[in-house]
């Protein structure tokens, strides 16, 4: 039921399909997941990356985010970097009772608001006794 | 008969527990300075900054995903940046947390730059999450070129 919790934590940081050396390294980003009666909402935190570095594919019943940096060349000497400039990557298992059809998603200033709806079949509902 | 230099035997064994030594002062010393109320060390965040030295200004980038523009403060005195602010947690929306990586709350992040700035001219921008601050260096700072002449 609660699948929607489940990543694949050892996808996200690699691709384990390339050999060692062709390896795109990504960062996992920081997320937040939400159940609400109608449905969940997930939010993550991708600083760096525009409404169009953003990838958001369902397949196979996973949910998989990649967030591209818009790439800032900074001029001079570097005095101290804390960023680590790569890409995100996120996979989560979704949970069958969602309506992959209806997920919606947002972004502002680097996080990632989605929506992702629950089908009307699995909502609770109140049953009126006559 | 060979010729050594002297060196003095303190300093000649330069072994790692001499070090050990100046920790132990400071751990000591930790609790001796009174902690802001607020201090990140125990509750808040400490978003991730870049730092660029260039011939007539700084950069510095910080990554503040979701946050408003008003949230973020940002002051210059005496060739310290202060980045401060605070974002606000997810109370009031309503659900069961599945998971909860996000931090929330107040942050502060004090660099002190090398050279000095004209605090007037600094110019801030907030897109995509990221802050990016231009630093201009004063007249001063700036590295000047000096011919040489010869006589």
């Amino acid at each position: 039921m609660n699948t929607l919790t489940k990543t694949e934590d050892q996808k996200t940081s690699q691709n384990p399909q390339t050999p060692q050396s062709q390896r795109v390294l990504f960062v996992t980003p920081p997320a937040n997941i939400l159940e609400t009666a109608e449905g969940y909402i997930l939010e993550a935190e991708m600083p760096g990356v525009g409404k169009d570095g953003l990838e958001i594919t369902v397949e196979n019943g996973e949910l998989t985010i990649l967030g591209h940096r818009t790439r800032h060349d900074l001029k001079g000497r570097e005095l101290f970097r804390e960023t680590r400039g790569l890409d995100y990557r996120r996979v989560f298992e979704l949970d069958p009772s969602i309506e992959s059809e209806r997920i919606q998603a947002r972004m502002e200033q680097g996080l990632l608001t989605m929506t992702l709806p629950k089908a009307e079949k699995v909502k609770p509902r109140k049953i009126k006794v006559a | 008969m060979s010729i050594i230099r002297y060196q003095p035997s303190e300093l000649a064994s330069c072994s790692p527990f001499d070090r050990l030594a100046s920790l132990r002062e400071d751990m000591n010393r930790l609790f001796d300075v009174s902690l802001p109320k607020d201090c990140s060390l125990f509750s808040g965040w400490s978003p991730a900054m870049d730092v660029h030295d260039d011939t007539n200004e700084f950069t510095v980038l910080c990554e503040l995903p979701g946050m408003k523009k008003e949230e973020i403060e940002l002051s210059v005195q005496d060739g310290t940046l202060l980045i401060s602010g605070e974002r606000k947690g997810t109370e009031g929306k309503e659900g069961e947390t599945f998971r909860s990586e996000r931090a929330f709350g107040k942050f502060q992040r004090t660099i002190t730059l090398p050279a000095n700035v004209n605090a007037s001219e600094v110019k801030a921008t907030y897109q995509d999450g990221v802050l990016t601050v231009h630093l201009p260096k004063t007249e001063e700072a700036k590295p000047k070129h000096i011919e040489v002449s010869v006589s």
